[in-house]
C-alpha cells in the first residue's frame, strides 16, 4: 500500500474518531450534563497522570488481543463476532490451569495458564469455524449465539464447581506463580502489553512471511480464485477461525493472570465486542491495532472516569464504538468528501474523463 | 419421561409459543424483505432493541401504549435507515455496518434509560397493552386454548406475516424487490430504481422489527431492560435464512424458537431440576444447529450484499 493511501485511511479513522466523539458531545449537553466537566474528567482519567495513564494501558491489552483476533478471521474473509465468548472460555480455562496446576516455576506456569486460554478461547471458535466451511451458517450468526452459550455455561461452571465460599460468583485466587508481574509497581499495567505485541509481531509474520498466512489472505479476498489455484479453502477458514479464537482466548488470560487474579462472572465490560471496532479502525492491519487498542483503550478509562466525577453514563462510549464502526466501513463517505473539495471531472461518452483515464467499467 | 412430555405439549405450552415468536417472526419477515432485495440485515438486533425502548418511551411520555407502538415502529423505521443509508448508500459492507449499527443502538438504548430513568438495570413500568380476546375462536375446542385470548400485537403478527408473504410473491412490487436482489442491473434496464427499493426495503425490515421490539417490553412485560433482545434479532435472521426467505417460512421457523423458549419456562416451572444457566442455552444453541442445517439446501437471492451503482454497471 503506498504511504499515500497510508496517510488518508488514517487521517480518515481520525476524522471518524473525532466526528462521533463530537456526536457524543452533542448527546451529552442534549441530555443536560456539562460537557466541559465530562471532557475533562475524560481527558484526566485517560491520561491525567501516570497512574491513569497505566490504567488506559491496562485496558489497551485485552483489546489489542480482541481487536486481533477480528482483524485475523477478517484477513480469510470471516467476521468473528464471538470474541466475548471466547474471551471467557480463555479466561476461566487460564484461571483453572492457574489454580489446579502447583509446583511450577513462574515463567512455566504463565505459559502454561496462557496456553489453556488459548486452546480454550480457539476450541470455542472452532465450532462456528468448522460449521462455516462445511455448511455455510453465517459465522456472525453462529458466533453470536456462541458468545451467549460460552457465558452462561462459565456462568454455570464456576457456580457449580469452581467457586470459592462466599456471595460472589468467583474462583479463589490464582497462586502467585501464575500471575503476570506488574510494568510499573503499584498499577495494573503488566509485562502483558509485551506479549500483546509479540502477537500482533507473531500475526504480522504469518500474515506477510508464510505460505499459511499467504493462503488464507488469498481466501479471503477472492475465494473462488484460491479455490481455482488449489488451495483448501475450507481448511484454511477452520484454521483461521482457531487463530482468531486463540487470540481473542488470551485477551480473558491476561485479564486474569495480569489484573484480576482470580476468574469473577461478567469480569467483561464487553472487551470482545470493542476489539470490532478495534480490527474496524485498524483496517485489519496487525500493526494498526496497537494504535487503535489504545484509543478504544482510553475510551473505556477515560469514560470510567466520566462517569465517575462526572456522573456520566459510560455506555456512551459503546455508542461512539457503533458510530466509528458505520463511518469506518464506509468508503463512499471518503470518495464524497474528497468529491466535494475539487470540481468534479467531466467524462466523455466513451467513459474517459479529459485526462484519458478510464471512469468507471 | 411421561410428565416431561406432558409438560411439553400442552395447550398452555403451545399458546406460548405462538406469543414468543411474535418478536422473532417479525424481524424475520423485516429480514425477507431487506435480503430478498439484496440487502443482508444483521442490524435486526439494534432495530428490536430500539422498538422495545422506544415502546416503553413512547408510553411512559403519553400514558397511551399504542403511542408506544407507534413511536417504536418509528424508531426501529429509524434504525432501518441509518442502515439503509450506510450499506446502501454509502456502500459499506453490509454486515460489518448491520454489527456497527448493533453495537449504536445498544449503546443508545443503554444511555438514555439512564438518562431518563436513572437506572441501568430496567425502566420503570408502564402501561402495557392489555390482552384481547376473539368471541369465536376462543370457544373452539383446542384452538381457542391456543389463539383465543392474547396480545393484539399476536394478531398483528399473524395478519402482517400472510399481507408480507402476499405482498412479496403476489404482488407487482414484491416481483421488482426480487428482481432488484436478484439481479440489479436487469432491474435497472427495466427502470427500476434499484437504490430506492433497497431503501424502503430496510426501512420497513426495520419498522417490523420495532414492532416485533414493542411486543417484548409493551406486550410481554411492561417495562424495558438492557439489552433486551437478547439475541432475538440473529435468530429473526437464522429463521428468515430457514424460512428460505418467505415470512410464512419464517414464521414457522420462529415457532423453533419460540419453541425453546416457552419450554424453557415450562421446565423451571415443572421443577424439573435442570440449572437454569444450562436451560438458557436452549434457543441458542438450536439456533446455530437450525442455521447449520438449514444453509445447505438454501438458496440465497443472486445479488445479496453486492452494492450497486445506477447506470454504471451495464
Amino acid at each position: 500500500m503506498s504511504g499515500k493511501k497510508l496517510f488518508i485511511d488514517f487521517a480518515y479513522s481520525l476524522g471518524a474518531v473525532f466526528f462521533a466523539l463530537l456526536l457524543g458531545g452533542v448527546l451529552i449537553h442534549l441530555s443536560g450534563y456539562d460537557v466541559r466537566e465530562a471532557y475533562l474528567s475524560f481527558f484526566d482519567g485517560a491520561f491525567g497522570n501516570v497512574y491513569n495513564l497505566a490504567n488506559t494501558l491496562m485496558m489497551t491489552i485485552p483489546l489489542i488481543f480482541t481487536g486481533l483476533a477480528v482483524a485475523v478471521g477478517f484477513q480469510a474473509g470471516l467476521f468473528n463476532v464471538g470474541g466475548e465468548g471466547q474471551l471467557y472460555l480463555g479466561a476461566l480455562a487460564s484461571a483453572l490451569a492457574a489454580l489446579f496446576v502447583r509446583g511450577l516455576p513462574p515463567v512455566l506456569h504463565i505459559a502454561l495458564a496462557l496456553a489453556a486460554g488459548a486452546l480454550a478461547g480457539g476450541l470455542w471458535a472452532l465450532v462456528p469455524g468448522y460449521l462455516k466451511a462445511r455448511t455455510g451458517a453465517h459465522e456472525v450468526i453462529t458466533t453470536i449465539m456462541f458468545n451467549y452459550v460460552g457465558i452462561l455455561l462459565v456462568a454455570f461452571l464456576v457456580k457449580e464447581y469452581f467457586k470459592e465460599p462466599g456471595r460472589a460468583d468467583q474462583t479463589s485466587m490464582i497462586p502467585a506463580s501464575a500471575r503476570i508481574p506488574e510494568l510499573i509497581p503499584d498499577s495494573r499495567l503488566t509485562w502483558a502489553l509485551f506479549l500483546g505485541m509479540l502477537a500482533i509481531l507473531a500475526v504480522d509474520y504469518l500474515l506477510k512471511n508464510t505460505s499459511l498466512g499467504y493462503e488464507i489472505q488469498a481466501v479471503g479476498q477472492n475465494l473462488p480464485a484460491a479455490e481455482y489455484a488449489g488451495i483448501d479453502a475450507r481448511a484454511r477458514m477452520t484454521v483461521s477461525m482457531l487463530l482468531s479464537g486463540m487470540i481473542a482466548g488470551l485477551a480473558g488470560s491476561t485479564m486474569v493472570l495480569g489484573v484480576l487474579h482470580r476468574f469473577i462472572n461478567n469480569f467483561s465490560p464487553g472487551y470482545g465486542y470493542t476489539g470490532i471496532a478495534v480490527a474496524v479502525l485498524a483496517r485489519n492491519k496487525p500493526w494498526g491495532i496497537l494504535p487503535a487498542a489504545l484509543l478504544f483503550g482510553a475510551l473505556q478509562s477515560g469514560g470510567m472516569s466520566m462517569q465517575l466525577f462526572a456522573r456520566i453514563p459510560m455506555d456512551l462510549m459503546t455508542l461512539v464504538q457503533g458510530l466509528v464502526i458505520l463511518l469506518v466501513a464506509a468508503p463512499a463517505l471518503l470518495e464524497i468528501l474528497a468529491a466535494s473539495r475539487r470540481r468534479p471531472k467531466e467524462v466523455t461518452p466513451d467513459g474517459r474523463d479529459p485526462d484519458g483515464h478510464l471512469q468507471h467499467q | 419421561m411421561a410428565e416431561i412430555l406432558t409438560a411439553i405439549f400442552n395447550t398452555s405450552n403451545l399458546s406460548a409459543t405462538v406469543r414468543m415468536a411474535t418478536p422473532i417472526a417479525l424481524a424475520a419477515m423485516g429480514g425477507s424483505f431487506s435480503e430478498r432485495s439484496g440487502v443482508i440485515n444483521l442490524g435486526l438486533e439494534g432495530m428490536i432493541l430500539s422498538g422495545a425502548f422506544a415502546g416503553v418511551l413512547g408510553s411512559y411520555i403519553s400514558g397511551n401504549p399504542w403511542l408506544g407502538v407507534l413511536l417504536a415502529v418509528a424508531a426501529g423505521g429509524m434504525m432501518g435507515l441509518i442502515l439503509a443509508f450506510f450499506a446502501v448508500g454509502l456502500k459499506a459492507d453490509h454486515v460489518v455496518s448491520g454489527v456497527g449499527l448493533n453495537i449504536f443502538a445498544l449503546g443508545l438504548t443503554t444511555w438514555l434509560m439512564q438518562v431518563i430513568w436513572k437506572s441501568r438495570g430496567t425502566s420503570e413500568a408502564v402501561a402495557g397493552l392489555k390482552e384481547v380476546s376473539l368471541p369465536l375462536i376462543r370457544d373452539v375446542p383446542v384452538l381457542g386454548a391456543i389463539l383465543g385470548t392474547n396480545s393484539p400485537l399476536v394478531y398483528l403478527m399473524l395478519i402482517l406475516v400472510f399481507l408480507g408473504w402476499a405482498v412479496l410473491f403476489r404482488t407487482p412490487w414484491g416481483l421488482r424487490i426480487r428482481v432488484v436482489g436478484e439481479h440489479p442491473e436487469a432491474a435497472d434496464t427495466l427502470g427500476i430504481k434499484v437504490h430506492r427499493i433497497q431503501y424502503a426495503c430496510v426501512v420497513l425490515s426495520g419498522c417490523l422489527a420495532g414492532l416485533g421490539g414493542a411486543y417484548l417490553s409493551l406486550g410481554q412485560l411492561n417495562w424495558f431492560s438492557m439489552n433486551m433482545s437478547a439475541g432475538r434479532g440473529y435468530m429473526a435472521l437464522a429463521a428468515n435464512i430457514f424460512g428460505q426467505w418467505n415470512p410464512l417460512g419464517g414464521l414457522l421457523a420462529s415457532f423453533l424458537f419460540s419453541f425453546t423458549d416457552a419450554l424453557q419456562m415450562r421446565i423451571q416451572a415443572a421443577g424439573i431440576a435442570w440449572p437454569n444457566e444450562v436451560i438458557q442455552m436452549l434457543p441458542y444453541l438450536l439456533t446455530v444447529a437450525v442455521l447449520a442445517g438449514a444453509v445447505i439446501r438454501s438458496r440465497p437471492p443472486a445479488a445479496l450484499g453486492r452494492h450497486y451503482e445506477p447506470g454504471r454497471n451495464t
